[in-house]
């Protein structure tokens, strides 16, 4: 059984299909990429894998059990599975970096605040942001929010994470601080999707890649296939665009 | 004129009448604060509910629009002579300070509700979407997530439309309500020189409405997010 699967999977923004028949399977502990130009779906996809943005066709099973996105009651179940890295890091301006790691395992799962505490603290040391607990997110840089960002979503203890072009709005010094956060993560059998531009960090972490265009998954295979031997002329058209940088 | 000023100081400064001074601004601010309250309730409940996406609340929904398009647009004073006509058959003897409380209550509601729903707005939707994606509810978002990041924007004009009510109630005297404004009137009539008799209104107004002003700004630096 599959950890994740996506079975002709749609949406829709308006009358714009940004997700066209999209189907990935992904077994426990992957780490899949998602790869292509920008407008290509990738982030769309892991907007409706979290319930954020609606499905217009098509199936989601999670560890073999279907989820109906209209169902608040499975999407929570989901969510309880589930959490996402956004690009924008989206931390709570109005709590301290601790607060914004405890406050869902507190208000949401109903932890005792202690237990909750302890964690937080492993996990901030874990980023790295051990001596920011008191920090309100705009007195930090981009990429100490985003580790922050990264800690609040293992805070929820998920099976899966999406990681939605974690590093895309960050000074280019700071992105490797967040792709050494995420490199420790691999090895704890969390299973990942990654949205990234980073090509050889996707490269090095990936157990296997999705090359997207145009709404829909043109290719699918190891890091090593997609990057050195790609069967589709688009796959190979991108990858050394990108590449030759 | 200060001449004659200056002769009827010792005597417009009595006890009588101060206590008739008192007790108009009492009535002043009695309006205020409870018109002020009700409106900033109510409003904050229409500004919700014209927010939430659910079908059941759409009648509700449409119907706080209309009342807060409705009532923005019609000056004070003829809403307060509207309520007068419309509660007086309704409840026979109601006091014209609850008529004018009602009035107060109505405006405030309509003016505090856009307020409020600008300041829920001028919140980010990435910061719903953060809360969502980690399961917290529509009531877990609001109170802990989209109303503390609002209060910078909703406090000053909030402010600054409670202490124009404050003004506004100087309309009531048109139903002869006896606040502030009609107080003066008053003791103009028996005799006092007006500079005196409004000059004391005045004072009384300010008296009311800068501690309030300081309550605001105190407000904003104790509650507006860093």
């Amino acid at each position: 059984m599959h950890h994740l699967e996506i079975r002709g999977l749609s949406s829709a923004y308006g009358k714009t299909e940004v997700l066209k028949d999209v189907s990935l399977s992904i077994d426990k502990g992957e780490v899949v990429s998602l790869i292509g130009p920008s407008g290509s779906g990738k982030s769309t996809l892991l907007r409706v894998l979290i319930g954020l943005t609606p499905p217009t066709g098509g199936e989601v099973f999670v560890a073999g059990d279907r989820v109906d996105y209209r169902q608040r009651k499975q999407l929570r179940t989901l969510r309880d599975k589930m959490s996402i890295v956004f690009q924008q890091y989206n931390l709570f301006q109005n709590m301290t970096v601790m607060r914004n790691v405890t406050i869902a395992p507190v208000k949401i799962k109903r932890r005792p605040s202690k237990e909750a505490n302890e964690a937080a603290t492993r996990l901030l040391e874990k980023v790295g942001m051990s001596d920011k607990h008191d920090a309100y997110p705009n007195e930090l840089s981009g990429g100490q929010q985003q580790r922050v960002a990264i800690a609040r979503a293992l805070a929820a203890e998920p099976e899966i994470l999406l990681l939605d072009e974690v590093t895309s709005a960050l000074d280019p010094e700071r992105v490797n601080e967040v792709l050494d956060t995420i490199r420790s993560l691999t090895d704890e059998g969390i299973t990942m999707m990654i949205v990234s531009h980073e090509m050889a960090f996707v490269r090095e972490v990936s157990t296997r890649v999705a090359m997207m265009d145009d709404g829909q998954i043109i290719e699918y295979g190891t890091p090593e296939t997609i990057f050195d031997a790609p069967k589709e002329a688009r796959t190979r058209e991108f990858v050394s665009k990108i590449l030759r940088h | 004129m200060f001449g004659q000023i200056a002769e009827q100081v010792p005597l417009f400064f009595n006890y009588h009448n101060l206590v008739f001074l008192l007790q108009a601004a009492g009535r002043t601010l009695a309006m205020t604060i409870i018109g002020c309250t009700v409106g900033l309730v109510c409003g904050f409940l229409i500004a919700v509910l014209r927010r939430s996406l659910s079908i059941w609340l759409l009648p509700l929904r449409l119907i706080g629009i209309a009342y807060v398009e409705f009532f923005r647009r019609i000056p004070f004073l003829v809403i307060l002579f509207i309520v007068l006509f419309v509660i007086e058959p309704l409840v026979p003897g109601a006091s014209l300070l609850f008529i004018a409380t009602v009035s107060i209550c109505l405006l405030s509601t309509a003016f505090l509700s856009e307020v409020i729903r600008a300041g829920l707005e001028s919140v980010p939707p990435q910061q719903i979407e953060g809360a969502s994606a980690l399961n917290f509810n529509a009531i877990q978002t609001l109170f802990l997530v989209v109303l503390p990041q609002s209060w910078r924007v909703i406090l000053p004009p909030a402010a600054a439309f409670i202490v124009m009510f404050i003004k506004d109630t100087s309309l009531a005297s048109q139903l002869g309500v006896i606040e502030l404004t009609f107080a003066g009137k008053m003791l103009v009539n028996r005799g006092f020189s007006p500079l005196l008799g409004f000059g004391a209104v005045l004072l009384c107004y300010f008296a009311l409405s800068y501690p309030l002003s300081r309550l605001a700004a105190y407000l904003e630096k104790r509650l507006a997010s860093p």
